[in-house]
């Protein structure tokens, strides 16, 4: 198997950390280099912070495994500077048609209006975004991976975690400030750790058959319940890169997944669903079941989980990378500000106050998808063919049918680190959601919006006529700029010209006002991960240092 | 729905559920969250005792819609091409 893919091989190198008889310390260690421990590692990077990356292989993943990618984790990646070669690479995206007994019964468009960066959905092998985050890491001097780095033990000593590393040459300790744990749904870090992962185990079995075929199917995520080659049971389809398309059947739970496995009882479920006539050759295959579960609480002490070692999905719904990527994005900022001795230790709890939040949002969303798929009763089944039944001429029972709810970024309307609306807005852009992305026009040409966001808070202020700003608003803003908090206000003007004192773009086609019901005077202060953590109608340079302190747990 | 709903005596199946005063952030969710507490009403019992569940719970949605106009047209819906 593996026609269109060679792996990379990442050399075992010896560090200079390890001689026998002293432990050398680094402010942050990661351990996994897969999507998540790679975007926390590029993420400390991008920030300015030394981050260690240690793993226990020496490539990429095996086997394709995560292939869909939204919108919102390819808007994180472009901060880390790795998304354009996956856009470029992937298969981009955006309708799913769900089908009962061989008929289109419903559909949905992810992103049906036009004005952002990213596209809603890409499909790309897991080991191309590996690589190219791998890639990435390699041309920031501060992000260090170490290949076949197995971590052994993990010790809390006071302020400090001393990790225990197995190499080709030997054991050798380290010491860190921070360990971040992306090892994966099978994390061995947890085990050492004796903490445990709970929730819900499906009784079902899936197979998932990589097969390269040149079909001239439209890039849609198609959905089969019930479908004639596959009775009482339900596949999927969908397109990857290099002619690759991925072919997923539900099998049940009696079937035995060393025999489904085999090429020769592949071949024919194949061709029963591609027919016949169909040449293709089969790359990869996998027969998985599926756990719901997360782990009660992310930190515990100063080690901090994330991605699939903090809680695990069931495939339905892409909600497992792609939450994962939320984590990280959500915790290196805080970790930066702890370490540079700008925020308390709470900053951190409210990492797992906001992603405990969403993981149970996502292992909701994945839970109820597993039940409308493989309907747990007899009354169950019921309702679902009734729903399927009634959409073929029902528009209510076309959004009831759930083939997955495809991963959305997690909106924390409910976090501490928020303020809460004083004024009306009429925007779904709640404090606690990611900032919307639009096309803008800003000191380097076209651009958008989220790639305003560096990493500090940013007070995006709306104006009408640049021209039109005060001497007293600008003292205003300037002195809001030198906040302890990295603070940089940007204006965000329809017409006129903006003094050279402060940093403004132009909102040229007027999506960021709408968008945001950003009015004449209205301010969003947006945290370094893009999420709102308050808006006004006007300036108030009090309640803006305010919201930062309660963004940053300064109060 | 809508008052001229009310009074055209006309069956809605356009999309409805919804969390009475809240935001809709996720357009998916009021109708996810019928679905599951449709099954879960259905927990621990046995096929007879699901039927007389649905039995008592149509009655109940019926005399809440209350107009026979709705609810000839939804008897019908419901029983095409069965």
């Amino acid at each position: 198997m593996f026609n269109t893919y060679q792996p990379p091989v990442y050399d075992y190198q010896r560090s200079v950390d390890q001689q026998a008889g002293q432990i050398a310390h680094h402010p942050l260690i990661i351990v996994g280099a897969g999507p998540i421990g790679l975007a926390a590692g590029l993420d400390a990077g991008v920030q300015g912070m030394p981050a260690l990356i240690l793993d226990d292989n020496n490539t990429v993943s095996v086997g394709s495994r995560a292939v869909c990618y939204s919108k919102r984790a390819l808007e994180v990646l472009d901060r880390l500077g790795c998304a354009g070669r996956m856009v470029e690479k992937g298969v981009c995206w955006k309708v799913g048609k769900m089908f009962f007994q061989d008929q289109l019964v419903s559909s949905f468009d992810l992103l049906p209006e036009a004005g952002y960066s990213q596209p809603a959905f890409i499909n790309l092998q897991q080991y191309y975004l590996e690589e190219y985050m791998v890639d990435r890491a390699g041309e920031l001097d501060q992000v260090e991976i170490r290949w076949q780095n197995r971590v052994s033990a993990v010790e809390q000593q006071g302020e400090q975690v001393v990790v225990s590393i197995e190499t080709p040459d030997g054991p050798y300790q380290l010491s860190t400030d921070w360990l971040i744990v992306a090892d994966g749904a099978n994390s061995s870090v947890r085990s050492m750790m004796g903490l445990s992962m709970d929730g819900r185990v499906f009784r079902d079995r899936f197979l998932i058959a990589d097969i390269i075929m040149k079909a001239d199917f439209p890039s849609e995520r198609w959905f089969s319940f019930d479908p004639s080659y596959h009775p009482g049971q339900s596949t999927l389809l969908h397109s990857q890169p290099d002619n690759v398309w991925r072919l997923d059947f539900q099998l049940g739970w009696d079937k035995d997944p060393e025999e489904e496995k085999k090429p020769e009882n592949i071949i024919p479920r194949v061709k029963a669903m591609m027919g016949e006539a169909m040449e293709f050759e089969l790359e990869w295959a996998s027969v998985y079941t599926f756990m719901c579960r997360r782990m009660e609480r992310f930190r515990h002490g100063r080690v901090i989980f994330a991605g699939d070692a903090a809680h695990q999905v069931s495939p339905f719904g892409a909600r497992g990378a792609n939450s994962g990527f939320q984590d990280s994005d959500n915790l290196i900022w805080k970790l930066r500000l702890v370490m540079q001795g700008l925020a308390p230790q709470q900053l951190i709890d409210s990492y797992c106050e906001e992603r405990e939040f969403a993981a149970d949002e996502n292992l909701m969303n994945s839970t109820r998808a597993t039940d409308f798929i493989t309907p747990k009763s007899d009354v169950s089944l019921q309702f679902r063919n009734a729903t399927l039944a009634l959409a073929k001429q029902h528009d209510f029972a076309r959004k009831l049918v759930n083939s997955g709810r495809l991963s959305d970024p997690a909106i924390l309307s409910h976090s501490s680190l928020n303020t809460p609306d004083a004024d009306p807005f009429d925007s779904p852009m709640l404090p606690g959601a990611v900032m919307e992305d639009a096309p803008i026009e800003g000191p380097k040409g076209e651009g958008w919006a989220l790639q305003l966001v560096d990493h500090r808070f940013q007070l995006l202020c709306f104006c009408e006529d640049a021209t039109r700003i005060s001497a007293g608003e600008l003292q205003q803003l300037s002195e809001l700029a030198e906040s302890e908090i990295p603070l940089r206000p940007l204006l965000v003007y329809r017409r006129g010209t903006p003094p050279a004192a402060i940093a403004a773009v132009h909102d040229s086609e007027g999506l960021m006002a709408q968008r945001y019901d950003g009015r004449d005077g209205s301010c969003f202060l947006i945290r370094p991960d893009q999420h709102l953590a308050a808006r006004w109608r006007s300036l108030d340079c009090e309640a803006v240092r305010l919201a930062l302190n309660t963004a940053t747990c300064n109060l | 729905m809508t008052a001229s709903d009310k009074t055209s005596g006309k069956l809605n199946t356009e999309a409805n559920f919804h969390h009475a005063g809240e935001p809709v952030t996720r357009p998916y969710r009021a109708g996810d969250d019928l679905y599951e507490a449709l099954i879960d009403s259905h927990q621990g019992l046995s096929d007879e005792q699901s039927q007389m569940l649905n039995a008592r719970l149509i009655l109940l949605l019926a005399n809440h819609i209350g107009d026979l106009a709705v609810l000839r047209q939804a008897l019908a819906a419901a029983r095409e091409s069965i």
